[in-house]
């Protein structure tokens, strides 16, 4: 298996990369960390003209944590986020969903752009950037910058609010601040580091009195897009999340999901699958931030 | 996309990459991959190729240090970068590293074809990590597939070259 020929283009800046992407129309692809393109071309399921490879772009690596948000450059590789102390405190959810990103191989290269970017249905990522809401910045040399809120970026299975001739250069993750915050991640596959079956996450602030005060929570690999479920998380503000009530709120989300099927599973055991993460995660972040 | 107008022909790149310490200049084509590029054009076949869509691992290099699957990135991305491949854990040629000698000590392999990136996954993890636990070493191994050992054999192996001095022996 290889990838069919391509004329290849390293740029050395955001524009020189823009203007390619303009010049090739659809027939030209940005090349990041390639865990994504890479075996799609050797499978011959992408065969772009052209590979403009934004690898080298240091404008594309930066953090910086702004107030109520880290601004990520889209090629930041995941093992830095998982390896950066400050990360994993301001965004506890994006560490944890990392922890069920493929194996160290592919994250010494996978970038977090890269895995947005590519949006596969069952990729953690993409739920964690859902469930916090984060915001897309998208450039291209037509349009110039403009940004794109996760519920509107995610359109279906490995399709996205992206033009072709657009970049994603960078993401805003929000921090949520005050209070006692806990987030988890979890996830069911064939084996670590594979597709999931089924995953959750979610997270929740809870006031002085242990009541509910901010939450969000979805599921991924039950749906186009990962999913979250803003009107179930806005009747638990102000309640105090028992076990009950956990199972009540995941069943309902579970029973809006839909789930395809594969050889690894049916959809319905995708939804069971879901309920019982889902109930999982929610009890057990309610368990961690009133501890 | 317009099947019609793809590139039939690509241009060649020069590239120089640094693997095991020494410098190579080679042309390739775009689409030739790092492990390609190490088998093929420099000669190394120590690094396997398996499945080639980054699943099995045995393709397995250090690339400026960090573990990667060399069937993942095209070669002329690592133009100016520092390979290490599995000829280049030796010490020196003739001899073995310690986890390579563990891996003989506890039958760490048997057909071999998944030991080149086995024997990166655990070097990077040991490079890291001096004394890791069972567990990390699975970690380690979790993106590298073996078909004969069960994975117990090389678990067993880091352990053995990683326990404390002295108590290797018994």
């Amino acid at each position: 298996m290889k990838a069919a020929p391509f004329d290849y283009k390293r740029a050395d800046s955001l524009s020189e990369a823009l203007d390619a992407l303009a010049e090739h129309g659809g027939e030209a692809k940005l090349i990041a960390g390639g865990q994504s393109l890479v075996p799609m071309m050797a499978m011959r399921l992408a065969r772009p003209a052209v590979l403009v490879d934004i690898n080298r772009l240091t404008s594309l690596k930066t953090v910086t944590t702004e107030s109520g948000h880290v601004h990520m450059g889209a090629c930041v590789r995941q093992r830095d986020v998982e390896h950066s102390a400050a990360l994993c405190a301001s965004l506890p959810l994006v560490q944890q969903a990392l922890h069920w990103v493929g194996h160290q191989q592919t994250r010494n290269r996978g970038t977090v752009g890269g895995s947005l970017a590519y949006a596969d249905p069952s990729a953690e990522l993409p739920l964690a950037c859902l469930v916090l809401g984060g915001t897309l910045h998208l450039e291209s040399q037509a349009n110039g910058a403009r940004t794109v809120a996760a519920q509107d970026f995610f359109l279906g299975p490995m399709f996205t609010a992206i033009g072709e001739d657009e970049c994603l250069v960078a993401i805003d993750w929000p921090i949520w601040q005050g209070g006692r915050v806990a987030s988890v991640f979890e996830e069911t596959a064939i084996r670590h580091g594979d597709f999931a079956m089924a995953s959750a996450a979610c997270q929740l602030q809870l006031d002085g009195q242990g009541v509910v005060s901010a939450i969000s929570f979805g599921l991924g690999g039950v749906g186009g897009t990962p999913l979250t479920f803003p009107a179930l998380a806005a009747q638990l503000i102000g309640q105090t999340l028992t076990p009950a009530l956990a199972k009540d709120v995941a069943q309902a989300a579970a029973a809006q999901s839909e789930p395809g099927n594969d050889m690894h599973a049916s959809a319905p055991y995708r939804r069971h699958l879901s309920a019982v993460l889902l109930e999982r995660v929610l009890r057990q972040s309610a368990t961690q931030a009133a501890a | 996309m317009n099947p019609n107008v793809k590139a039939t022909m690509s241009t060649k790149h020069s590239l120089q990459i640094r693997v095991n310490g020494v410098n190579y200049q080679r042309e390739v084509e775009p689409r030739t991959t790092l492990v390609d590029f190490l088998r093929d054009e420099i000669a190394l076949t120590g690094t396997h190729v398996g499945c080639e869509h980054g699943v099995c691992g045995a393709c397995s290099v250090m690339l400026n240090g960090e573990p990667v699957r060399s069937c993942c990135m095209f070669a002329v991305q690592a133009d100016g970068m520092q390979v290490t491949t599995v000829e280049g854990l030796a010490p020196e040629r003739g001899s073995m590293s310690k986890i390579q000698d563990a891996f003989c000590e506890k039958h760490a392999l048997q057909c071999g074809y998944c030991t080149p990136g086995m024997l990166i996954a655990c070097h990077a993890l040991v490079a890291e990590t001096p004394h890791p636990s069972a567990a990390q070493v699975r970690e380690a191994i979790s993106g590298n597939l073996c078909r004969c050992t069960g994975y117990q054999q090389i678990v067993d192996a880091v352990m053995h070259a990683t326990a404390a001095e002295g108590a290797n022996h018994g």
